[in-house]
């Protein structure tokens, strides 16, 4: 039997391979990285019966075409995509999330894009042949590193995948929501902005910006004014950390963010919105309401219990 | 000691040396930096060092803040001292091709070029942190002959391998990047290594010297490009 692999037909805006992150690395400057969503990444992995952990292919706005060569496969693609399957006589069949589909030899996977989102996940039954950099099979393409050379995937290069004969049914009934507020937690320099931006802060809406990709998010809407100073000594960021720099725009720091930064934090978004923020397309609105630790730590609790409700409902 | 610690966010640690960036600020930081990673403390995810700040990273499925904040408080830091560090030896090229921003510098602090390249390469800088970008170093401290504000706008791609100062620091760009540093040389050694056993040749604590080579030897060079 030949080997099971995908060629790309057309790779898509940013397709890379993700897992659940890498730890241990910010003293180097890369950041965790992995998969921006983080609930997509696990439900995907659990309905076509991969590991937890087992890297995927994420995607963001238009997905990759891929044809497959091989024996079969299971697939299963999560988020809000708009996707089909072109098959080898040329039918078509219109691609739901949340369902397994197997995949035959010349059959296609069109992931045409993502829909009111940004990101979604393809699981392959039995993964994909690749290697781990530091533990990880996430990929950072800002430092080159990671599966794939470190590389978004490319226009006519193959996929190969690790052989399996199972084919997998499975399916789930679930469709992402949007909340109504972002929650954050007060920053380290929070006293740094005037009384009025604070409160323009937590109830005025801001608006998703075009410049907004795995790194970082920026947002427009009523200036955040600095009192104190615009700059602080350079020190450590992190995933949700929000930014203000001097023309008082704020941007959100994402996975793939640069670990260092010398602009004042207004505010941190809770563990527990971080993949709903993630998620909002650019023109999007977005408000922002201040929660403190504890109920922050509670929200994660739930959410992680949400999570683990979700995949126990696979049949 | 550690002045303060607040919450980043809901799973991490925010740990305060204190405002002043010197060595002795940054070495406790190092220090500290190094016990943490060494006791491989469950629940510790990721630990960012800087000038004069310790965030730590944590699972916040099986760890929260109060335990974290209690771990780390009680820790006994004894030696000051930084135990493994080195002495890097980093090549430069001046040539005006990679010194993008000389003019702008020769304007600013009043010196030739020699004048600015000899007050650069004349002495070992200490390195206060890695990051922004993988394995960029922040060397520091430099002449105060030589020391300026960034760029007013900051570049959309800094060439890789570029050598830049600003303010009492100067740094090497080991990627491509967006970035406001004053260029003034190239150097074409590898600085961040994607051999996962030793990624980065220069590490927070280690001491750092530049050498001039000739575009000639830029070349001959060969090992970033």
């Amino acid at each position: 039997m030949s080997k099971n692999s995908f060629k790309v037909l057309r790779p898509g805006i940013n397709t890379t391979f993700q897992d659940l992150g890498r730890d241990n690395l910010y003293h180097v400057g890369l950041p965790f990285s992995g998969a921006i969503d983080k609930r997509n990444f696990l439900i995907a992995n659990s309905l076509i019966t991969n590991k937890e952990d087992d890297a995927v292919l994420e995607f963001a706005y238009q997905g990759p075409l891929l044809e497959f060569s091989g024996g079969q496969i299971s697939i299963v693609i999560t988020g809000n995509v708009n996707f089909k399957i072109i098959k080898k006589d040329s039918s078509e069949i219109k691609g739901e999330c949340y369902r397994t589909y197997n995949l035959n030899n010349k059959d296609c996977l069109d992931i045409i894009s993502t829909e009111k989102s940004v990101y979604g996940y393809l699981s392959v039954k039995g993964g994909f042949q690749i290697n781990k950099f530091c533990n990880s099979y996430s990929t950072t393409v800002r430092a080159e590193v990671g599966p794939n050379d470190g590389k978004k995937i490319e226009i006519e290069q193959t996929i190969i995948l690790n052989t399996t004969d199972s084919t997998i049914k499975k399916s789930l009934e679930y469709s992402n929501s949007k909340i109504e507020f972002i929650r954050v937690i007060k920053g380290t320099n929070f006293d740094y902005f005037s009384e009025d931006s604070i409160k323009d802060f937590t109830s005025k809406e801001f608006t998703v910006s075009k410049l907004t990709d795995r790194m970082g998010m920026r947002l427009s809407g009523p200036k955040i004014k600095n009192l104190k100073k615009t700059n602080i000594k350079s020190e450590g960021l992190g995933k949700g950390v929000i930014q203000v720099p001097a023309d008082g725009d704020p941007i959100v720091m994402l996975s793939d963010h640069g670990t260092i930064g010398g602009y004042p934090k207004i505010a941190v978004v809770i563990s527990a919105d971080y993949d709903k923020l993630a998620q909002c397309p650019p023109g999007d609105k977005i408000k922002f309401k201040i929660v403190n630790l504890t109920e922050a730590e509670n929200l994660y609790k739930i959410y992680t219990m949400e999570t683990k409700n979700i995949i126990n409902k696979i049949k | 000691m550690i002045k303060n610690i607040y919450n980043l966010g809901d799973a991490a640690l925010y740990c305060d040396f204190g405002e002043t960036v010197n060595k002795q600020t940054n070495l406790k930081v190092i220090n500290y930096f190094n016990d943490i990673r060494e006791k491989n403390i469950t629940g510790i995810k990721n630990i960012a060092p800087s000038y004069n700040k310790l965030i730590i990273y944590f699972d916040l499925e099986i760890t929260n803040y109060k335990k974290i904040k209690d771990t780390v408080e009680n820790l006994d830091i004894s030696t000051l001292e930084s135990a493994k560090t080195k002495i890097v030896k980093i090549p430069v090229c001046f040539d005006d091709e990679f010194a993008l921003d000389l003019e702008r510098v020769e304007k600013k602090v009043g010196l030739g070029k020699k004048e600015i390249v000899n007050q650069l390469i004349s002495q070992k800088y200490f390195c206060y942190m890695t990051g922004f970008i993988a394995g960029m170093p922040f060397l520091g401290d430099i002449k105060e002959k030589i020391r300026l504000d960034r760029l007013e706008t900051p570049r959309v791609k800094v060439p890789k391998g570029s050598v830049g100062i600003t303010e009492q620091f100067c740094n090497i760009y080991t990627f491509e990047s967006p970035g406001g540093w004053n260029i003034i040389g190239n150097s074409p050694k590898k600085v961040f290594t994607k051999d996962s056993t030793k990624l980065t040749l220069i590490d927070p604590g280690d001491e750092v010297e530049f050498f001039e080579i000739s575009k000639k030897e830029y070349s001959k060079f060969n090992e970033q490009k």
